[in-house]
């Protein structure tokens, strides 16, 4: 090859990455950069100002008594949302695993909420959860009297989250569907013979060998609760008090109700910080937990 | 500048910002842009008549109004400035007056206002700062009471009149009616829990403040407030006459006895399948109040064409416009401040039903609680009033609460 042709190449290849390569670099380097920019300054858009204030929003951070209640909102509905989430799905994958009549019907239906708008999705739950709406009325009809699930700090949480838990538990399901049709089979003949129980063969065999799914879908999990907007937005607006008033919420409130864009820039540098923490954790974890990686 | 606001754009915007365009320079062509929280289709077509008339004796301006959501309005306006893309002129809801006259953001109307004295002092007084108009309050709408007529003559109940049209009267016809009838008793429109500042036609009843004249002192924990609030904790709980959270209920949908709102609303019974009265707010123990809700318009400095700006908002207010306008949102202008000229473009309305509700609250209304830093403080108080929405609620605590919540920022 000449060195005239490898250069054509070589420019070739920059003209196909270059309109992915700008996508990125104008809608995710720039406005990351332009964060930390902000997040220096006091921003006052009604007044048209924008002025240098060095660490002062970050001091602010630190002395916002809501942050600790904001961030610790935030842990619950992670926690929460994962634990029941990978939990549910795991469970839901083994059972629709099984060779048996209709499960391709369960499948789709516990995979169609996922392709339903979220907002949409999030407004019906919103009715179904009023104090006279529809789940209520259902548990009137069988003798219980629900609470007013929107309206009180534990429920209205639990309500977020198995909200968001229902939309989105199928799409963790197909993966560990996938995964675990990809265990051999002769693992399993061979640790039967052996003599192992259900139980053991699914901890001593399925669990290590669908690890590397199991390590996506909780960093895919984690990842996305933390970005969870639309549905506080849409069922409870942050409350009752300050309950579900989670970390995107807050920097939203901040920057877009009152106007403070360059403390809500701020709140969105510590929000960068714990994503970054938390998928650079979960990559070291992956060495010790997962078993085999293809 | 330009730069920051650019990129900001398409940070902060995205689609939104693809709307800024139009040229800088003042000869050729305009387009000006007003922002509304109205949709309304009846609204939107007289905006566009009197836009239409201006085009023809301007024709090289154009108006065009861009009506968003009400409930997120202030916000997405300030997105729009923050990126660069601010409309000529604007709505703004008397929440954020504070804030939007304080701050420098409009440009003074003196100059773009026909016979300002014609403005009512009580109309004007949120909207200037160092005796200077910055906007143009064009609806100042009283808060009254629509009384579902057929809904309480069901229930066999019957609407008090004169001296006996007291709120614990109110409340006792309310929850019958909503005893016997299965509906809702009173709902304070938009209030839905949030929106407490949609409770001051209630508790100024009792001479209540949010806070101080001057803003700077909590007035939550005050007695009047706490005796307003034990008075609305227990018509919600204890005597069912109010939705409790989360129950909806429409009154303009024949759901509910009673509803507190702005006569603005009236044109919702356009096609009314109910019979039904607009009655002023009742007597608290402060006696014989009214509460008003305004709106303004000004012109935005960051807007690209300040000076036909101000001369569209010259012609949208005069006084021909004015009384087109006032159909929907009763002016500021003394003048038509009569049940005579009220009357002839609101036929919803009786003339005696303009004089007492709309006619004596405006001359004697205040204005709903605003502040400066508003969003922040309604927020705050917002989130330390749920403790309140329980029916075993000590209420007292919570409105200490609320004090404890605001003072910071009132004081600052």
């Amino acid at each position: 090859m000449t060195k005239a042709t490898r250069r054509q190449d070589r420019l070739t290849a920059y003209a196909f990455i270059a309109p992915q390569l700008a996508g990125t670099v104008a809608f995710v380097l720039v406005p990351l950069v332009l964060v930390f920019w902000y997040s220096l300054h006091e921003w006052n858009v009604l007044a048209n100002t924008f002025t240098f204030t060095g660490a002062d929003n970050y001091r602010q951070l630190a002395d916002d008594p809501n942050v600790p209640k904001v961030l610790l909102a935030t842990l619950f509905f992670s926690a929460g949302l994962v634990v029941v989430n990978l939990s549910l799905a795991l469970l839901l994958a083994v059972l629709l695993n099984q060779k048996l009549r209709g499960t391709t019907v369960f499948r789709v239906l516990f995979f169609s909420p996922v392709v339903v708008s979220l907002v949409a999705w999030t407004i019906v739950w919103r009715f179904m959860l009023q104090d006279n709406g529809g789940i209520n009325a259902f548990l009137d009809a069988a003798g219980v009297d629900g609470p007013n699930w929107l309206r009180s700090g534990g429920t209205a949480m639990a309500a977020v989250i198995v909200v968001q838990v229902i939309k989105n538990v199928g799409l963790n399901m197909v993966l560990f569907l996938a995964a675990l049709q990809g265990v051999p089979q002769e693992l399993y003949e061979a640790a039967r013979t052996d003599g192992a129980n259900a139980w053991t063969v699914f901890r001593r065999i399925t669990l290590p060998l669908i690890s590397p799914t199991i390590l996506l879908t909780s960093i895919i999990t984690v990842v996305g609760s933390l970005q969870v907007f639309a549905q506080i937005a849409v069922l409870t607006e942050g409350g009752p008090g300050t309950s579900t008033t989670v970390l995107v919420y807050y920097l939203y409130q901040q920057a877009f109700q009152f106007h403070a864009f360059g403390y809500g820039a701020t709140l969105s540098v510590l929000l960068f910080l714990i994503v970054l923490a938390l998928t650079l954790f979960q990559w070291q974890l992956r060495k010790r937990w997962v078993f085999h990686e293809s | 500048m330009k730069l920051r606001a650019a990129i900001a754009s398409i940070v902060l915007l995205g689609s939104v910002a693809a709307c800024g365009g139009g040229d800088s320079s003042s000869d050729g062509p305009v387009t000006l842009r007003m922002t509304t929280w109205s949709a309304n289709e009846a609204h939107v077509q007289l905006f566009n008549q009197i836009a239409a008339d201006y085009t023809t004796a301007h024709p090289d301006v154009t108006v065009k109004f861009d009506a968003l959501p009400v409930d997120t309005y202030t916000t997405t306006l300030t997105t729009q400035i923050a990126g660069g893309n601010a409309p000529d002129l604007a709505w703004i809801l008397e929440g954020s007056a504070p804030d939007f006259v304080s701050s420098g953001a409009l440009a003074p109307v003196d100059d773009a206002i026909e016979n300002p004295a014609e403005l009512a002092p009580s109309a004007t007084a949120l909207w200037k700062q160092d005796g200077k108009l910055i906007a143009y309050p064009f609806s100042t709408s009283p808060f009254g009471v629509f009384v579902n007529t057929d809904l309480l003559a069901k229930a066999g109940q019957q609407l008090p009149t004169g001296t006996d049209w007291t709120w614990d009267n109110a409340i006792a016809v309310a929850a019958a009616t909503a005893a016997k009838t299965g509906k809702q008793g009173l709902v304070p429109r938009d209030f839905d829990y949030k929106d407490w500042t949609n409770l001051a036609p209630v508790f100024d009843g009792w001479g209540a403040q949010a806070w101080s004249a001057d803003g700077k002192t909590c007035g939550f924990d005050q007695q009047p407030m706490v005796d307003a609030m034990t008075f609305i904790h227990q018509a919600i709980f204890t005597k069912k006459a109010i939705p409790g959270p989360g129950v909806a209920a429409d009154f303009f949908a024949g759901e509910s006895a009673m509803t507190i709102t702005q006569i603005s609303r009236a044109s919702l019974l356009k096609d009314g399948k109910f019979k039904w009265a607009l009655v002023p707010l009742p007597t608290g123990p402060k006696g014989k109040y009214s509460v008003i809700g305004q709106g303004g318009v000004g012109v935005m400095k960051q807007g690209k064409h300040v000076d036909a700006a101000k001369d569209f908002l010259k012609f949208f207010t005069n006084d021909a416009n004015s009384a087109k306008l006032a159909q929907f949102f009763p002016p500021p202008r003394t003048p038509q401040l009569t049940a005579d000229t009220l009357a002839k473009s609101n036929p919803l309305l009786s003339k005696e039903q303009l004089q007492s509700v709309v006619i004596d609250g405006i001359s004697n209304g205040v204005v709903k609680p605003s502040h400066a830093d508003n969003a922040q403080i309604s927020q705050a108080v917002r989130s330390a009033l749920d403790p309140m929405w329980k029916a075993d609620a000590d209420v007292p605590a919570v409105l200490k609460s609320v004090c404890t919540a605001i003072q910071p920022v009132l004081a600052k």
